[in-house]
């Protein structure tokens, strides 16, 4: 297990590129057709990237019946919130929004706590079998999860947690995901710290708690990310669980009505935005993050 | 190289207080589950059984005859197939030539662009399955209205058998192309430049260049990016959940969405579970067919 | 080091407090103490008609004080499996909206309760009111587990016009009036034009047809198929005739882009279907067309429109007996489906006083006729069809009459399994060129092994019952079976009654 580029702070993307000389050479000449041939590829696949984002939010400001006329019109007019406030007064929007968030939030505080410990385990601690537990744990990345679902759904009817969030939370405290990230991360991490806080006579949990977790502060907050963002997206196994739609998350809820709400085209598109939203908003504020969190877990997987 | 190279008896207790939580959890929520469905696959346990589980028998492999005999689950098995053989190499060759395109030194506002081709990776799928089943409707759609500016015919996207798979795709490729993309970014920061200015010295031209410098130095990640899009793409369950249902004549039913309806919808839970573990061998499969034709010159690491 | 301490401490009473919601989330479900609030009903409808009965809501919670009721609405597509999800999960409403063929496999699952006490008591529910042949698909080992909410069955849909210019003046009445019939129009038409639409995907078709001779479609206690019999085999064989003599195009209903528009271009002349068409051909069809379709009820079956196999016995062998004489509507017309959604209390429930007094409020005839109003659903008591608009609506006669003369399909929870081999089955005969013989064959070989595992859970029973009359004597093992013996409706549920003919 060396995995090398992973350990210590990852190679961030940027940081590489002053590197390469040629960078400067092509700053310095006039902007050559290839250059702006380029462009005009990149913007065109930016269009094809934001257009259907773009146009969501256009629909969900357009009066209902405005989008399903003939041409498509792109732009809302007159511009009317009348659908946003059919969402939060009549169809219980916010309540979604919240067990959405409440749901999120127990999952990423739980599984930061349970996956980092794990991970710590099996970088820091020396005992029998442990490479072999470890890539034991891993091989879980090649069962699909659907393959768990039945008797799971089962197990949870015993425990009397169908239709309750503790039902849709535990499956996702602990994934083989975060124990990976957590371990490439801690192995970077110099056997001396530990070693000392030994030394200074700091139990294992204190030693965990007060030299570890510090120091994994940039990965716990790339795995909070990655955890809440896939716990707010989910959405095959809260449809499950929750049968109860005072219970639902906001894709389950957003399902439901696009089952019902068919021909609310407007509505629809509201209704998507206000699920989208939060989520696009925590990326583009914590994309760093993120987007190590993939290049860690990629790269040298 | 480990901090209590004793190995001794308190270190031993600690490791396992430590791991303990994660790897119950898994266990008693995933491994165990998932092993119960393999039994669970042998059984006739259906909905009798969930009422009183002394209705269930043990049928060993007939749920997987029956299987071999369902039509539907044969069009689900080509559908999923389909998805990701067609679907699974766009992905990724879209993904790729993106990411060599951003590495260009040419570009400017590079972060700029990659925000934004990774923004569709974090919307919430089902939000924007809804939003593409009204850009593909036939009458009202973006799409169309595209196809008409262009003069072309106006296709039905979701509402004929021929086009609702490719339709999916589409939708699966615009959402996912930025992920494999930063992973594909990453990849090329690892090709040495040096290995650049000997081939181009050596008179390579840009198409040469990619070939036979970028492309064998990407071989793991493209490794590593292809498993990892198979084993998602096996999945595909949400955009027909949402947007066709699995129709047209069950032209986008899926693995996953057959065994949910078998599972979660008949209750059939013996024929659920042998769904589940086909598509498990099936990933399983894949994972070492890729691994096989993985290229001599990948390093060895983890 | 400060810094990142707090930052612990932070996130420590963060996740305390999350574990503790945690808690408190699931504890919830579980109710408390209830006698200071209200009691709290949750109602599950589906489709359209979940969304309009929250209009019904305020006025039962104005005159129930003590009661709130909640409606979840469901779309059709998830119903199913947010049912079966729910029974399994133990998270079952109090009150539901089911489609009266789902009603069995709850009751196999022991998740409705009975109503019969209740409704010995009611006042407002007169079993009298209802529909016959609606009414006894709730029934299940003579316990009453559903009250209709509203029904339908299917009808013949006709082009008066096209109908009369081929020189038939009134509905086919009989099977051989009706062939006659499709066979003049495809004189007239021909080309692509033809006597009748019937999707060859559907299994309603050949069904209704098959009911309309009287076949029992399964046998022993609904543990075999039974379509090789006399009476489905000489319905199955009109059937396929129709399309053998291009009265009929073998397309299924995924073929036809537009329906409405195809009738109205004449491409078909008929067609079988429910009281939602009636709506749709109102909104949908050309204003021009006003006045030139009907509705009929179901032609009836006689002897000229094709032999039996074997001799014809059933309910049949006396109804067909007496001349046909008079007016057209003494005459007994086909047997149809009997379909339409139930209300069923879930045992599950806390309250079912409370969801029985719901029940009631919806089943009283006027606001049967109000949500016939805002729906378009046929309402399932007869005084509300007298009360409302339906008593005038010339379209509705033949749904009325035709409610009088219908049938449950066989009461199993494997029923709807058995539907998609019948489809399988009369496409490979319609299209494929199978013998019809040979097509039911297959079919009953199918649904035999669709039956496996009822058959074997029968015997399991029937085992264990003599072993319980053998052990009778010995008044301890009576103590062991105690708990069964307290809700005889919970045993033998599967086997359910046999089915019963029209009234």
């Amino acid at each position: 297990m060396t995995a090398a580029g992973v350990v210590n702070p990852p190679v961030e993307l940027r940081a590489a590129r002053p590197a390469r000389p040629a960078l400067g050479r092509a700053r310095g000449l006039a902007v050559g057709w290839r250059t702006v041939l380029l462009h005009v590829v990149l913007v065109a696949i930016a269009g094809f990237a934001v257009a259907p984002l773009l146009w969501m939010v256009s629909a969900s400001l357009m009066p209902s019946g405005a989008a399903t006329t003939y041409p498509p019109p792109l732009i809302p007019h007159p511009l009317t919130w009348v659908h946003y406030h059919e969402l939060f007064s009549r169809l219980d929007v916010a309540r979604e929004l919240r067990n959405s968030a409440v749901i999120a939030a127990l999952i990423t505080a739980s599984s930061l706590l349970c996956n980092s410990m794990a991970g710590y385990a099996f970088a820091k601690f020396q005992f029998p079998g442990r490479d072999r537990l470890f890539r034991l744990v891993l091989l879980g990345l090649f069962i699909p999860p659907q393959v768990a679902m039945l008797p799971l759904f089962i197990l949870l009817r015993q425990l009397h947690l169908v239709n309750s969030y503790a039902g849709v939370v535990l499956p996702s405290m602990a994934t083989v995901f975060g124990i990976f990230l957590m371990r490439q991360y801690v192995l970077g991490i110099p056997d001396e710290l530990v070693d000392a806080a030994r030394v200074d006579g700091a139990g294992e949990f204190r030693i965990y708690w007060s030299v570890i977790l510090p120091l994994c502060a940039p990965v716990l907050v790339t795995l909070a990310v990655f955890v809440f963002m896939s716990s707010w997206n989910d959405f095959m196994w809260p449809l499950i669980v929750l049968t109860d739609s005072a219970k639902y998350t906001l894709p389950v809820g957003l399902a439901n009505l696009s089952g019902e709400h068919v021909k609310d085209t407007e509505l629809m598109m509201a209704a998507a935005v206000v699920t989208l939203l939060p989520v696009l908003l925590l990326f583009i504020s914590l994309q760093r993050f993120y987007i190590r969190g993939i290049t860690m877990g990629g790269v040298k997987g | 190289m480990t901090s209590l190279d004793g190995g001794g008896r308190a270190a031993r207790r600690a490791a396992a207080i430590f791991l303990a939580p994660g790897l119950l959890l898994i266990t008693i929520t995933f491994l165990l589950p998932a092993a119960a469905s393999f039994l669970l696959s042998l059984t006739d346990f259906d909905i009798y059984a969930v009422a009183s589980p002394a209705d269930a028998r043990v049928v060993w492999l007939r749920n997987y005859a029956t299987l071999a005999q369902a039509p539907l689950f044969w069009i689900a098995l080509r559908n999923t197939l389909y998805f990701v053989l067609v679907g699974g190499p766009i992905s990724v060759v879209v993904s790729l030539g993106v990411a060599v395109l951003l590495d260009s030194e040419l570009v400017r506002w590079r972060g700029l662009f990659r925000t934004i081709y990774f923004a569709p990776v974090v919307t919430t799928l089902v939000a924007v399955a809804v939003v593409w089943k009204y850009l593909y409707d036939p009458r009202f759609g973006l799409l169309n209205a595209g196809l008409h500016a262009l003069g072309l015919p106006p296709v039905d996207w979701l509402g004929s058998a021929v086009w609702a798979m490719p339709s999916i795709i589409l939708m699966t490729v615009w959402k996912g192309f930025g992920y494999n993309m930063i992973i594909f970014m990453a990849g090329l920061q690892a090709v040495s430049p040096d290995l650049y200015d000997a081939a181009r010295v050596d008179g390579a031209g840009a198409w040469q260049r990619f070939w036979h410098v970028t492309l064998p130095t990407l071989a793991p990640t493209f490794l590593f990016v292809s498993i990892t899009t198979m084993i998602g793409f096996l999945q595909l369950f949400s955009e027909p959940y949402i947007m066709t249902q699995g129709g047209p004549l069950h032209a986008t039913l899926s693995v996953v969405l057959y065994m949910f309806n078998q599972g979660f919808e008949s209750w059939h839970i013996g024929q659920g579970a042998a769904v589940a573990f086909v598509l498990f061998g099936l990933t399983l499969i894949g994972a070492l067919i890729q691994l096989r034709l993985r290229p001599e010159r990948t390093e060895g690491g983890a | 080091m400060c810094r990142s301490v707090r930052g612990l401490l932070v996130a420590g009473s963060l996740v305390s407090s999350l574990v503790s919601s945690l808690v408190a989330a699931t504890g919830c479900g579980r109710g408390g103490d209830q006698r200071h609030e209200p009691i709290a009903l949750r109602f599950w409808a589906f489709g359209r008609e979940g969304e309009v009965v929250q209009a019904l809501v305020p006025e039962f919670e104005r005159t129930h004080p003590g009661i709130r009721v909640t409606v979840q609405q469901i779309p059709f597509s998830a119903a199913h499996e947010k049912l079966l999800t729910s029974v399994v999960g133990r998270a079952t409403p109090d009150i539901a909206q089911l489609g009266n063929t789902w009603v069995p496999e709850l009751v196999a699952l022991r998740a409705l309760a009975p109503l019969d006490s209740m409704l010995a008591r009611s006042s407002t529910i007169a079993r009298d009111d209802y529909f016959n042949g609606i009414w006894d698909t709730n029934v299940l080992r003579g316990a009453t587990y559903g009250v209709p909410w509203y029904v339908d069955t299917r009808v013949l849909f006709y082009r008066s016009d096209l109908l009369a210019d081929a020189g038939v003046p009134t509905a086919p009445a009989t099977w051989s009036e009706w062939r006659d019939a499709m066979r003049r129009i495809r004189a007239r038409a021909g080309g692509h034009r033809y006597g009748i639409l019937l999707p060859v995907n559907e299994w309603a078709q050949p069904i209704i047809l098959g009911l309309a001779v009287g076949a029992p479609l399964l046998r022993d206690h609904d543990g075999y198929g039974d379509f090789s019999e006399p009476h489905f085999r000489a319905a199955f064989a009109f059937y396929v005739s129709l399309f053998r003599d291009s009265l009929a195009a073998p397309i299924s209903n995924t073929q036809i882009a537009n329906m409405y528009q195809s009738f109205a271009n004449g491409d078909f002349a008929m067609f079988i279907s429910g009281p939602w068409d009636v709506g749709e051909c109102l909104r949908r069809l050309p204003p021009a067309l006003r006045g030139r379709w009907a509705t009929a009820p179901m032609p009836a079956w006689d002897a000229e429109s094709g032999a039996l196999a074997g001799p014809l016995a059933g309910p049949l062998a006396g109804a067909r007996a007496g001349p046909r004489a008079g007016a057209r509507d003494t005459t007994t017309p086909g047997i149809s489906l009997a379909g339409g959604s139930s209300l069923v209390v879930f045992r599950g429930s806390a309250h079912p006083e409370a969801a029985w007094a719901f029940i009631e409020y919806l089943s009283d005839s006027t606001r049967q006729a109000r949500f016939y109003a805002l729906t378009g659903d046929l309402p399932s008591r007869r005084s509300a069809w007298r009360d409302s608009a339906l008593a005038g609506d010339p379209y509705a006669r033949a749904f009325r009459r035709q409610l009088q003369f219908v049938r449950a399909t066989p009461k199993i929870p494997e029923w709807d399994e058995i539907t998609t081999l019948i489809t399988d089955h009369s496409e490979a005969a319609v299209r494929g060129g199978t013998p019809p013989d040979s097509a039911l064959a297959a079919l009953d070989r199918d649904v035999d092994q669709a039956l496996e595992k009822r058959r074997w859970l029968q015997r399991r029973e029937q085992s264990h019952d003599q072993a319980q009359d053998r052990a009778q004597d010995q008044a301890q093992d009576r103590v062991h079976e105690q708990p069964r013996k307290q809700a005889p409706e919970h045993a033998n549920v599967r086997d359910s009654g046999a089915s019963t003919g029209a009234e």
